[in-house]
Parts: structure tokens; sequence; C-alpha cells
């Protein structure tokens, strides 16, 4: 991360991002709160929503709206074609083989899951292993523990060192003959920490072990081929792209999807029900049980048409450079130290300001217009390992600007000044 | 500093966060109880010495922010040498000074000290903090067991 000048707005060149036009198609982001212009520093927990997502949604509501597959009229086609639609652009988005291998459901966690309920349960034993990272997500732990209490299996953590990264020659060692799934998240929520998925995954493949990566971090920020890294299982969530809540992705390969046994039962899932005998419908639809969320999947599907407008290799480098000027700012803070400092990062800040705790930190820069995350990010045995109860997390996105930046300078000196 | 900022972080407040009253195990404690704040993590212990149905003594233990901190200092200082039914009647004011704030039925005046908490309520993302002392007193109260959660 260096801190490069950022060019001026109108000279922007092709390729990189032009954050003032950016900004005006973020309604939400032209507001004043406690009678201060907004600052959003929370993209972490969620990511606002561009103009283009909300009329995607409004415009199936008021013109499209009917429930998907089974209509035999207009409206239902029109409804059909546009979900359908989304998961081909979910499909491009994140360079999967097929559409077929894009399940939508309600988020990440229940992504994870459904994995868990359904390859787990029918693939994991009494004895057998899963490993995850210190760094997880409580939706990447709890799933698994639910799982190893059934089961009778152990769930193993890969450490990592005092920056936050994953010590591989400590992974790669965990995974003995046992193990029978990997599952980490791409980029820590906590901490910012891009992990070094692709030489992961081939360490677990050269053992015959499949790997689920927890995304929801890393597609806002990083372009995504799940086919270059490899993965067996690949989750996120909707919103924290810039899309609505309640719709996210699981992604798994074809040969894996089509072995599993279905989650949970209802309409669309079958292809015939007898008392006798039911048979389950064909990928993906055999894991979409009930009325999807349909007016989710549209308004998914047109973040990713706006990210994709943006370029996200343009959003990365936009973003790193704003991190590295975020991370040399808030290191001339007295007494602020950065929990995570990982040399590959996306995204977040998480940092400690002399002995104030985080949520006196939040409540303060809230005052001043400025939304930050403070609290353990539901990551609980990671703080455990750094040895804190809570974290402050400033975490950018690419509507963000190094005004943001400088108001939270001035926000956290506001902090020092009431605690001196 | 605007002014409902200084109306949360009043200098008895940071003083109490700072220099907690009553931060120790009391010699002689019979009673104790866990609590915490599932949404920050905050624990904290808080330790009596009952005769009776009289505080003797009082204190507590833990991690968390200036408000659960100071809140939890004013509170020992507070009940110490009350009685039970005297302390929880206290609760009872207390918490509707700090989810109510001056339209409620409870003057902050007559609180004492604990009024420097009464701007608490303007904050309600803040109103767990300053209460988790008193529910972790009042588990303690009625004999520890479950930790306590303000969930």
């Amino acid at each position: 991360m260096s801190v490069r000048p950022l060019r001026a707005v109108g000279q922007v060149a092709k390729g990189t991002v032009d954050v003032e036009r950016v900004r005006k198609d973020f309604p939400i982001l032209h507001q004043e709160v406690h009678g201060k212009p907004l600052v959003y520093l929370d993209n972490a927990a969620t990511a606002q929503k561009p103009r283009a997502v909300i009329d995607a949604i409004s415009r199936y509501y008021l013109d499209d709206n009917a429930n998907v597959h089974r209509g035999v009229h207009l409206l239902s086609e029109r409804a059909t074609a546009a979900y359908e639609g989304a998961r081909e652009k979910v499909q491009r988005f994140i360079h999967a083989a097929h559409a077929h291998e894009i399940v939508f459901v309600r988020g990440t966690t229940e992504a994870i899951n459904l994995v868990a309920q359904t390859y787990g349960r029918s693939r994991i034993a009494g004895g057998d292993e899963i490993l995850v990272t210190v760094m997880e997500h409580h939706s990447n732990i709890v799933p698994w523990q639910i799982l190893c209490e059934e089961k009778g299996a152990t769930l193993r953590v890969a450490p990592m060192d005092d920056e936050g990264q994953l010590l591989l020659g400590e992974f790669e060692r965990l995974i003995g003959p046992h193990t029978r799934l990997v599952a980490l998240g791409h980029v820590s929520n906590a901490l910012g920490t891009v992990h070094p998925v692709r030489e992961i995954v081939e360490m677990a493949h050269r053992r015959g072990v499949p790997v689920l990566l927890d995304g929801a971090q890393a597609v806002p920020h990083l372009a995504i081929d799940v086919q270059e890294i490899g993965c067996d299982f690949y989750a996120f969530s909707g919103h924290k792209l810039f899309g609505p809540t309640g719709i996210g992705v699981l992604y798994g390969r074809s040969a894996l999807l089509e072995e599993m046994p279905p989650w949970q039962g209802g309409g669309d899932m079958i292809s015939s029900v007898s008392f006798e005998k039911t048979t389950y419908n064909k990928l993906p639809h055999k894991f979409e049980a009930g009325t999807p969320d349909v007016a989710g999947a549209i308004g998914l599907g047109a973040a990713i048409d706006y990210v994709s407008g943006v370029g996200l290799s343009a959003i990365a480098a936009y973003e790193d450079e704003l991190l590295g000027y975020a991370t040399e700012a808030l290191r001339t803070v007295p007494g602020l130290r950065l929990v995570g400092t990982a040399k590959e990062k996306a995204s977040v800040l998480s940092f400690l300001l002399g002995d104030v705790h985080p949520h006196d930190v939040g409540t303060v820069l809230d005052r001043q217009g400025i939304a930050i995350r403070t609290g353990h990010h539901c990551a609980q045995p990671l703080m455990r390992r750094l040895g804190v109860a809570a974290t402050a997390r400033a975490s950018v996105a690419f509507y963000n600007r190094r005004e943001d930046v400088d108001a939270l300078l001035a926000g956290l000196h506001k902090v020092r000044e009431v605690f001196a | 500093m605007s002014p409902d900022l200084r109306d949360l972080y009043q200098e008895v407040v940071i003083d109490h966060s700072k220099k907690p009253r009553n931060f120790r195990k009391p010699e002689g404690a019979n009673r104790s109880a866990e609590g915490m704040n599932p949404l920050c993590g905050d624990e904290m212990t808080v330790y009596l010495k009952l005769a009776g149905d009289v505080i003797e003594d009082i204190g507590f233990q833990g991690a968390g922010c200036a408000i659960s901190k100071a809140s939890a200092s004013l509170m020992t200082a507070a009940v110490k040498s009350k009685t039970r039914t005297e302390a929880e009647s206290l609760f009872e004011r207390v918490h509707s000074m700090l989810t109510e704030g001056p339209g409620g039925k409870v003057d902050p005046e007559e609180l004492g000290k604990l009024a420097v908490l009464s701007g608490v309520w303007e904050f309600p993302a803040r109103v767990k903090c300053a209460s988790l002392a008193w529910h972790t007193l009042r588990s303690a109260l009625d004999g520890g067991g479950a930790k306590v959660s303000t969930e």
C-alpha cells in the first residue's frame, strides 16, 4: 500500500474510479446525521445501494412481479427470465463454469449452513476433522461446531501471526489424514487480511480435501474467479456487494452439488412428488425450496452490473490507495494501535485508541457523522487470540474519499479530547 | 465538544471510568454474579458481602466501556449499606432515568450522584452499557447462578 496523490476530478483516466461521479449514484450518502455530513465507513457490515439497484427492485415490483418457474402467463415468464438472468450475471461475475452452480440463498451464513447440513452431514463421520482458521467470522465457525457435535467430528483451528497473517506451514501441517473439509474466509472481516486462497486450495487439494471460501468480505473489493482459485464452494452476501439484504450466493462445483442431498424440502426443489417416492429437481433448483427472493436476486444482478461498470480492477486499485492513505493517517494519531497489519489487506482498518473503549470511540465519532463498527465483529475467538475484548473498525468502499479519512482523523482527535 | 456528548461524558463519568470506585473483590464477599453484554463482549463480575438484608460491602471487576465502568462504579457507591429492597427500588428509578429521559417519571435530582448518567437516554445504543452493572447486581442479590445478559 503506497500513498500516491489522487488525480484531481476531471483528470481521471480510464481504469480508475471517478469517485465524485460514483457518489452521485448513491442517494443515501448525501445526508446529514447529527447535523454533520454523513461519513459512512461501515462498509464491511453492509454497503450502501446505488440508485440502479433500488430502481431495479422497484421496477420488478411495479411491472413484473409474479411467481417464477411455474406460470404460463407473461408476468411469470418475465419474472423467471429476470431471476435466471440474475443467476447468469452471478456466474459471469465470479467466473463459474455453469449457471447451475449458482444457488441463491439468504446470505453467506445460509450458504455455509447449507454446505454443513448437506455436504457435511452426508460426508463427515466420527473421528473426521474440519479445518478453519482463528480469524473466522462466527458464521464460519458455529455451523461446523453444530455438525461436529452431531457427528463426533473435531474442529481444528489454523493459527496466525501477530500481524494477522495465516501461518501457512502450520496450516499445511493441520491438513491431515482425517481432514474432510477446509473452510476459511477469503478476506478477514475483522482485520482485512487477504488470504492466499489459491495456495491454500492447492495445499488442500494435494491431500484430496475440498475447500469452502467465505467470500463475504472479498467480493466487494476483489475480482473473483472461482475456477482460477480452484475452490469447491464459494459463499457471499448480496448486501455487502451494494445489493439488497436477504439474498446471497452459494457457488459449488457441479460434481459436488450433484452428489449432495437436498437441504430444505418444498416446492420448486422437486421433479415429482408422491407419498411413495419424491424425486428431486435438477441443479440449482434442488437447493432452492419455496418461492425464492426474486426481487433480491434481481437487485443483486443490478448491483453486479453496477460494480462491473465501475470495474473491479479499478475498484481494487482505488481502494488500495485509499487504504494506504488511511493507514498512514491513522498512524499519526497518538496512542492509536492498528490491529491487523498484514501485507495483503482489503478495505478494513481495525484499531484501538489508547485505553478508550471502542464503543466510546464509536459514540463520539457517530455524533460527528462518522459511522464505524465497534465490538468483536462476530469474531470472538480472534479477539481472544489478539487479547482484546473489541476493536473499532473503519472499512472503506469505492465511494469513500480522502475527505472521509480526514474526517475520521479529526474525529479521532476529538475522541482523544473527550477522554484526555 | 457538542452539548449532547458533554451530557453523556460528564466529567464525573470520565473520572469514575478512569478511577472506578470499589474495583475489587471485597473481603468476605458471599455473593457474586457475572454479567455480559453479548453485543460488545464486555463482561463484569459484581461481588456482594450481604449481611442479612443489608449490602455491607460491594465491589466489581471486569472490562468495559466508559459508560459501563462509570455506571458500575457509581452503583457500588450508591448501594453500599443499603438494604436489598432499597437497592432494587433504586435500580427501578435508574432504569426509568436511562430509558425515559427528562419527560419520565423520575427526577434525576433525587438520584444524587447517579444523575450524571441522565444523558445516556439520548444514546439508545448505550443504555445497555449503563444498565449492565445493575442487572448483574440484581442477579447477585438473587444468588448468582447463570450469567446475566443484557440481550
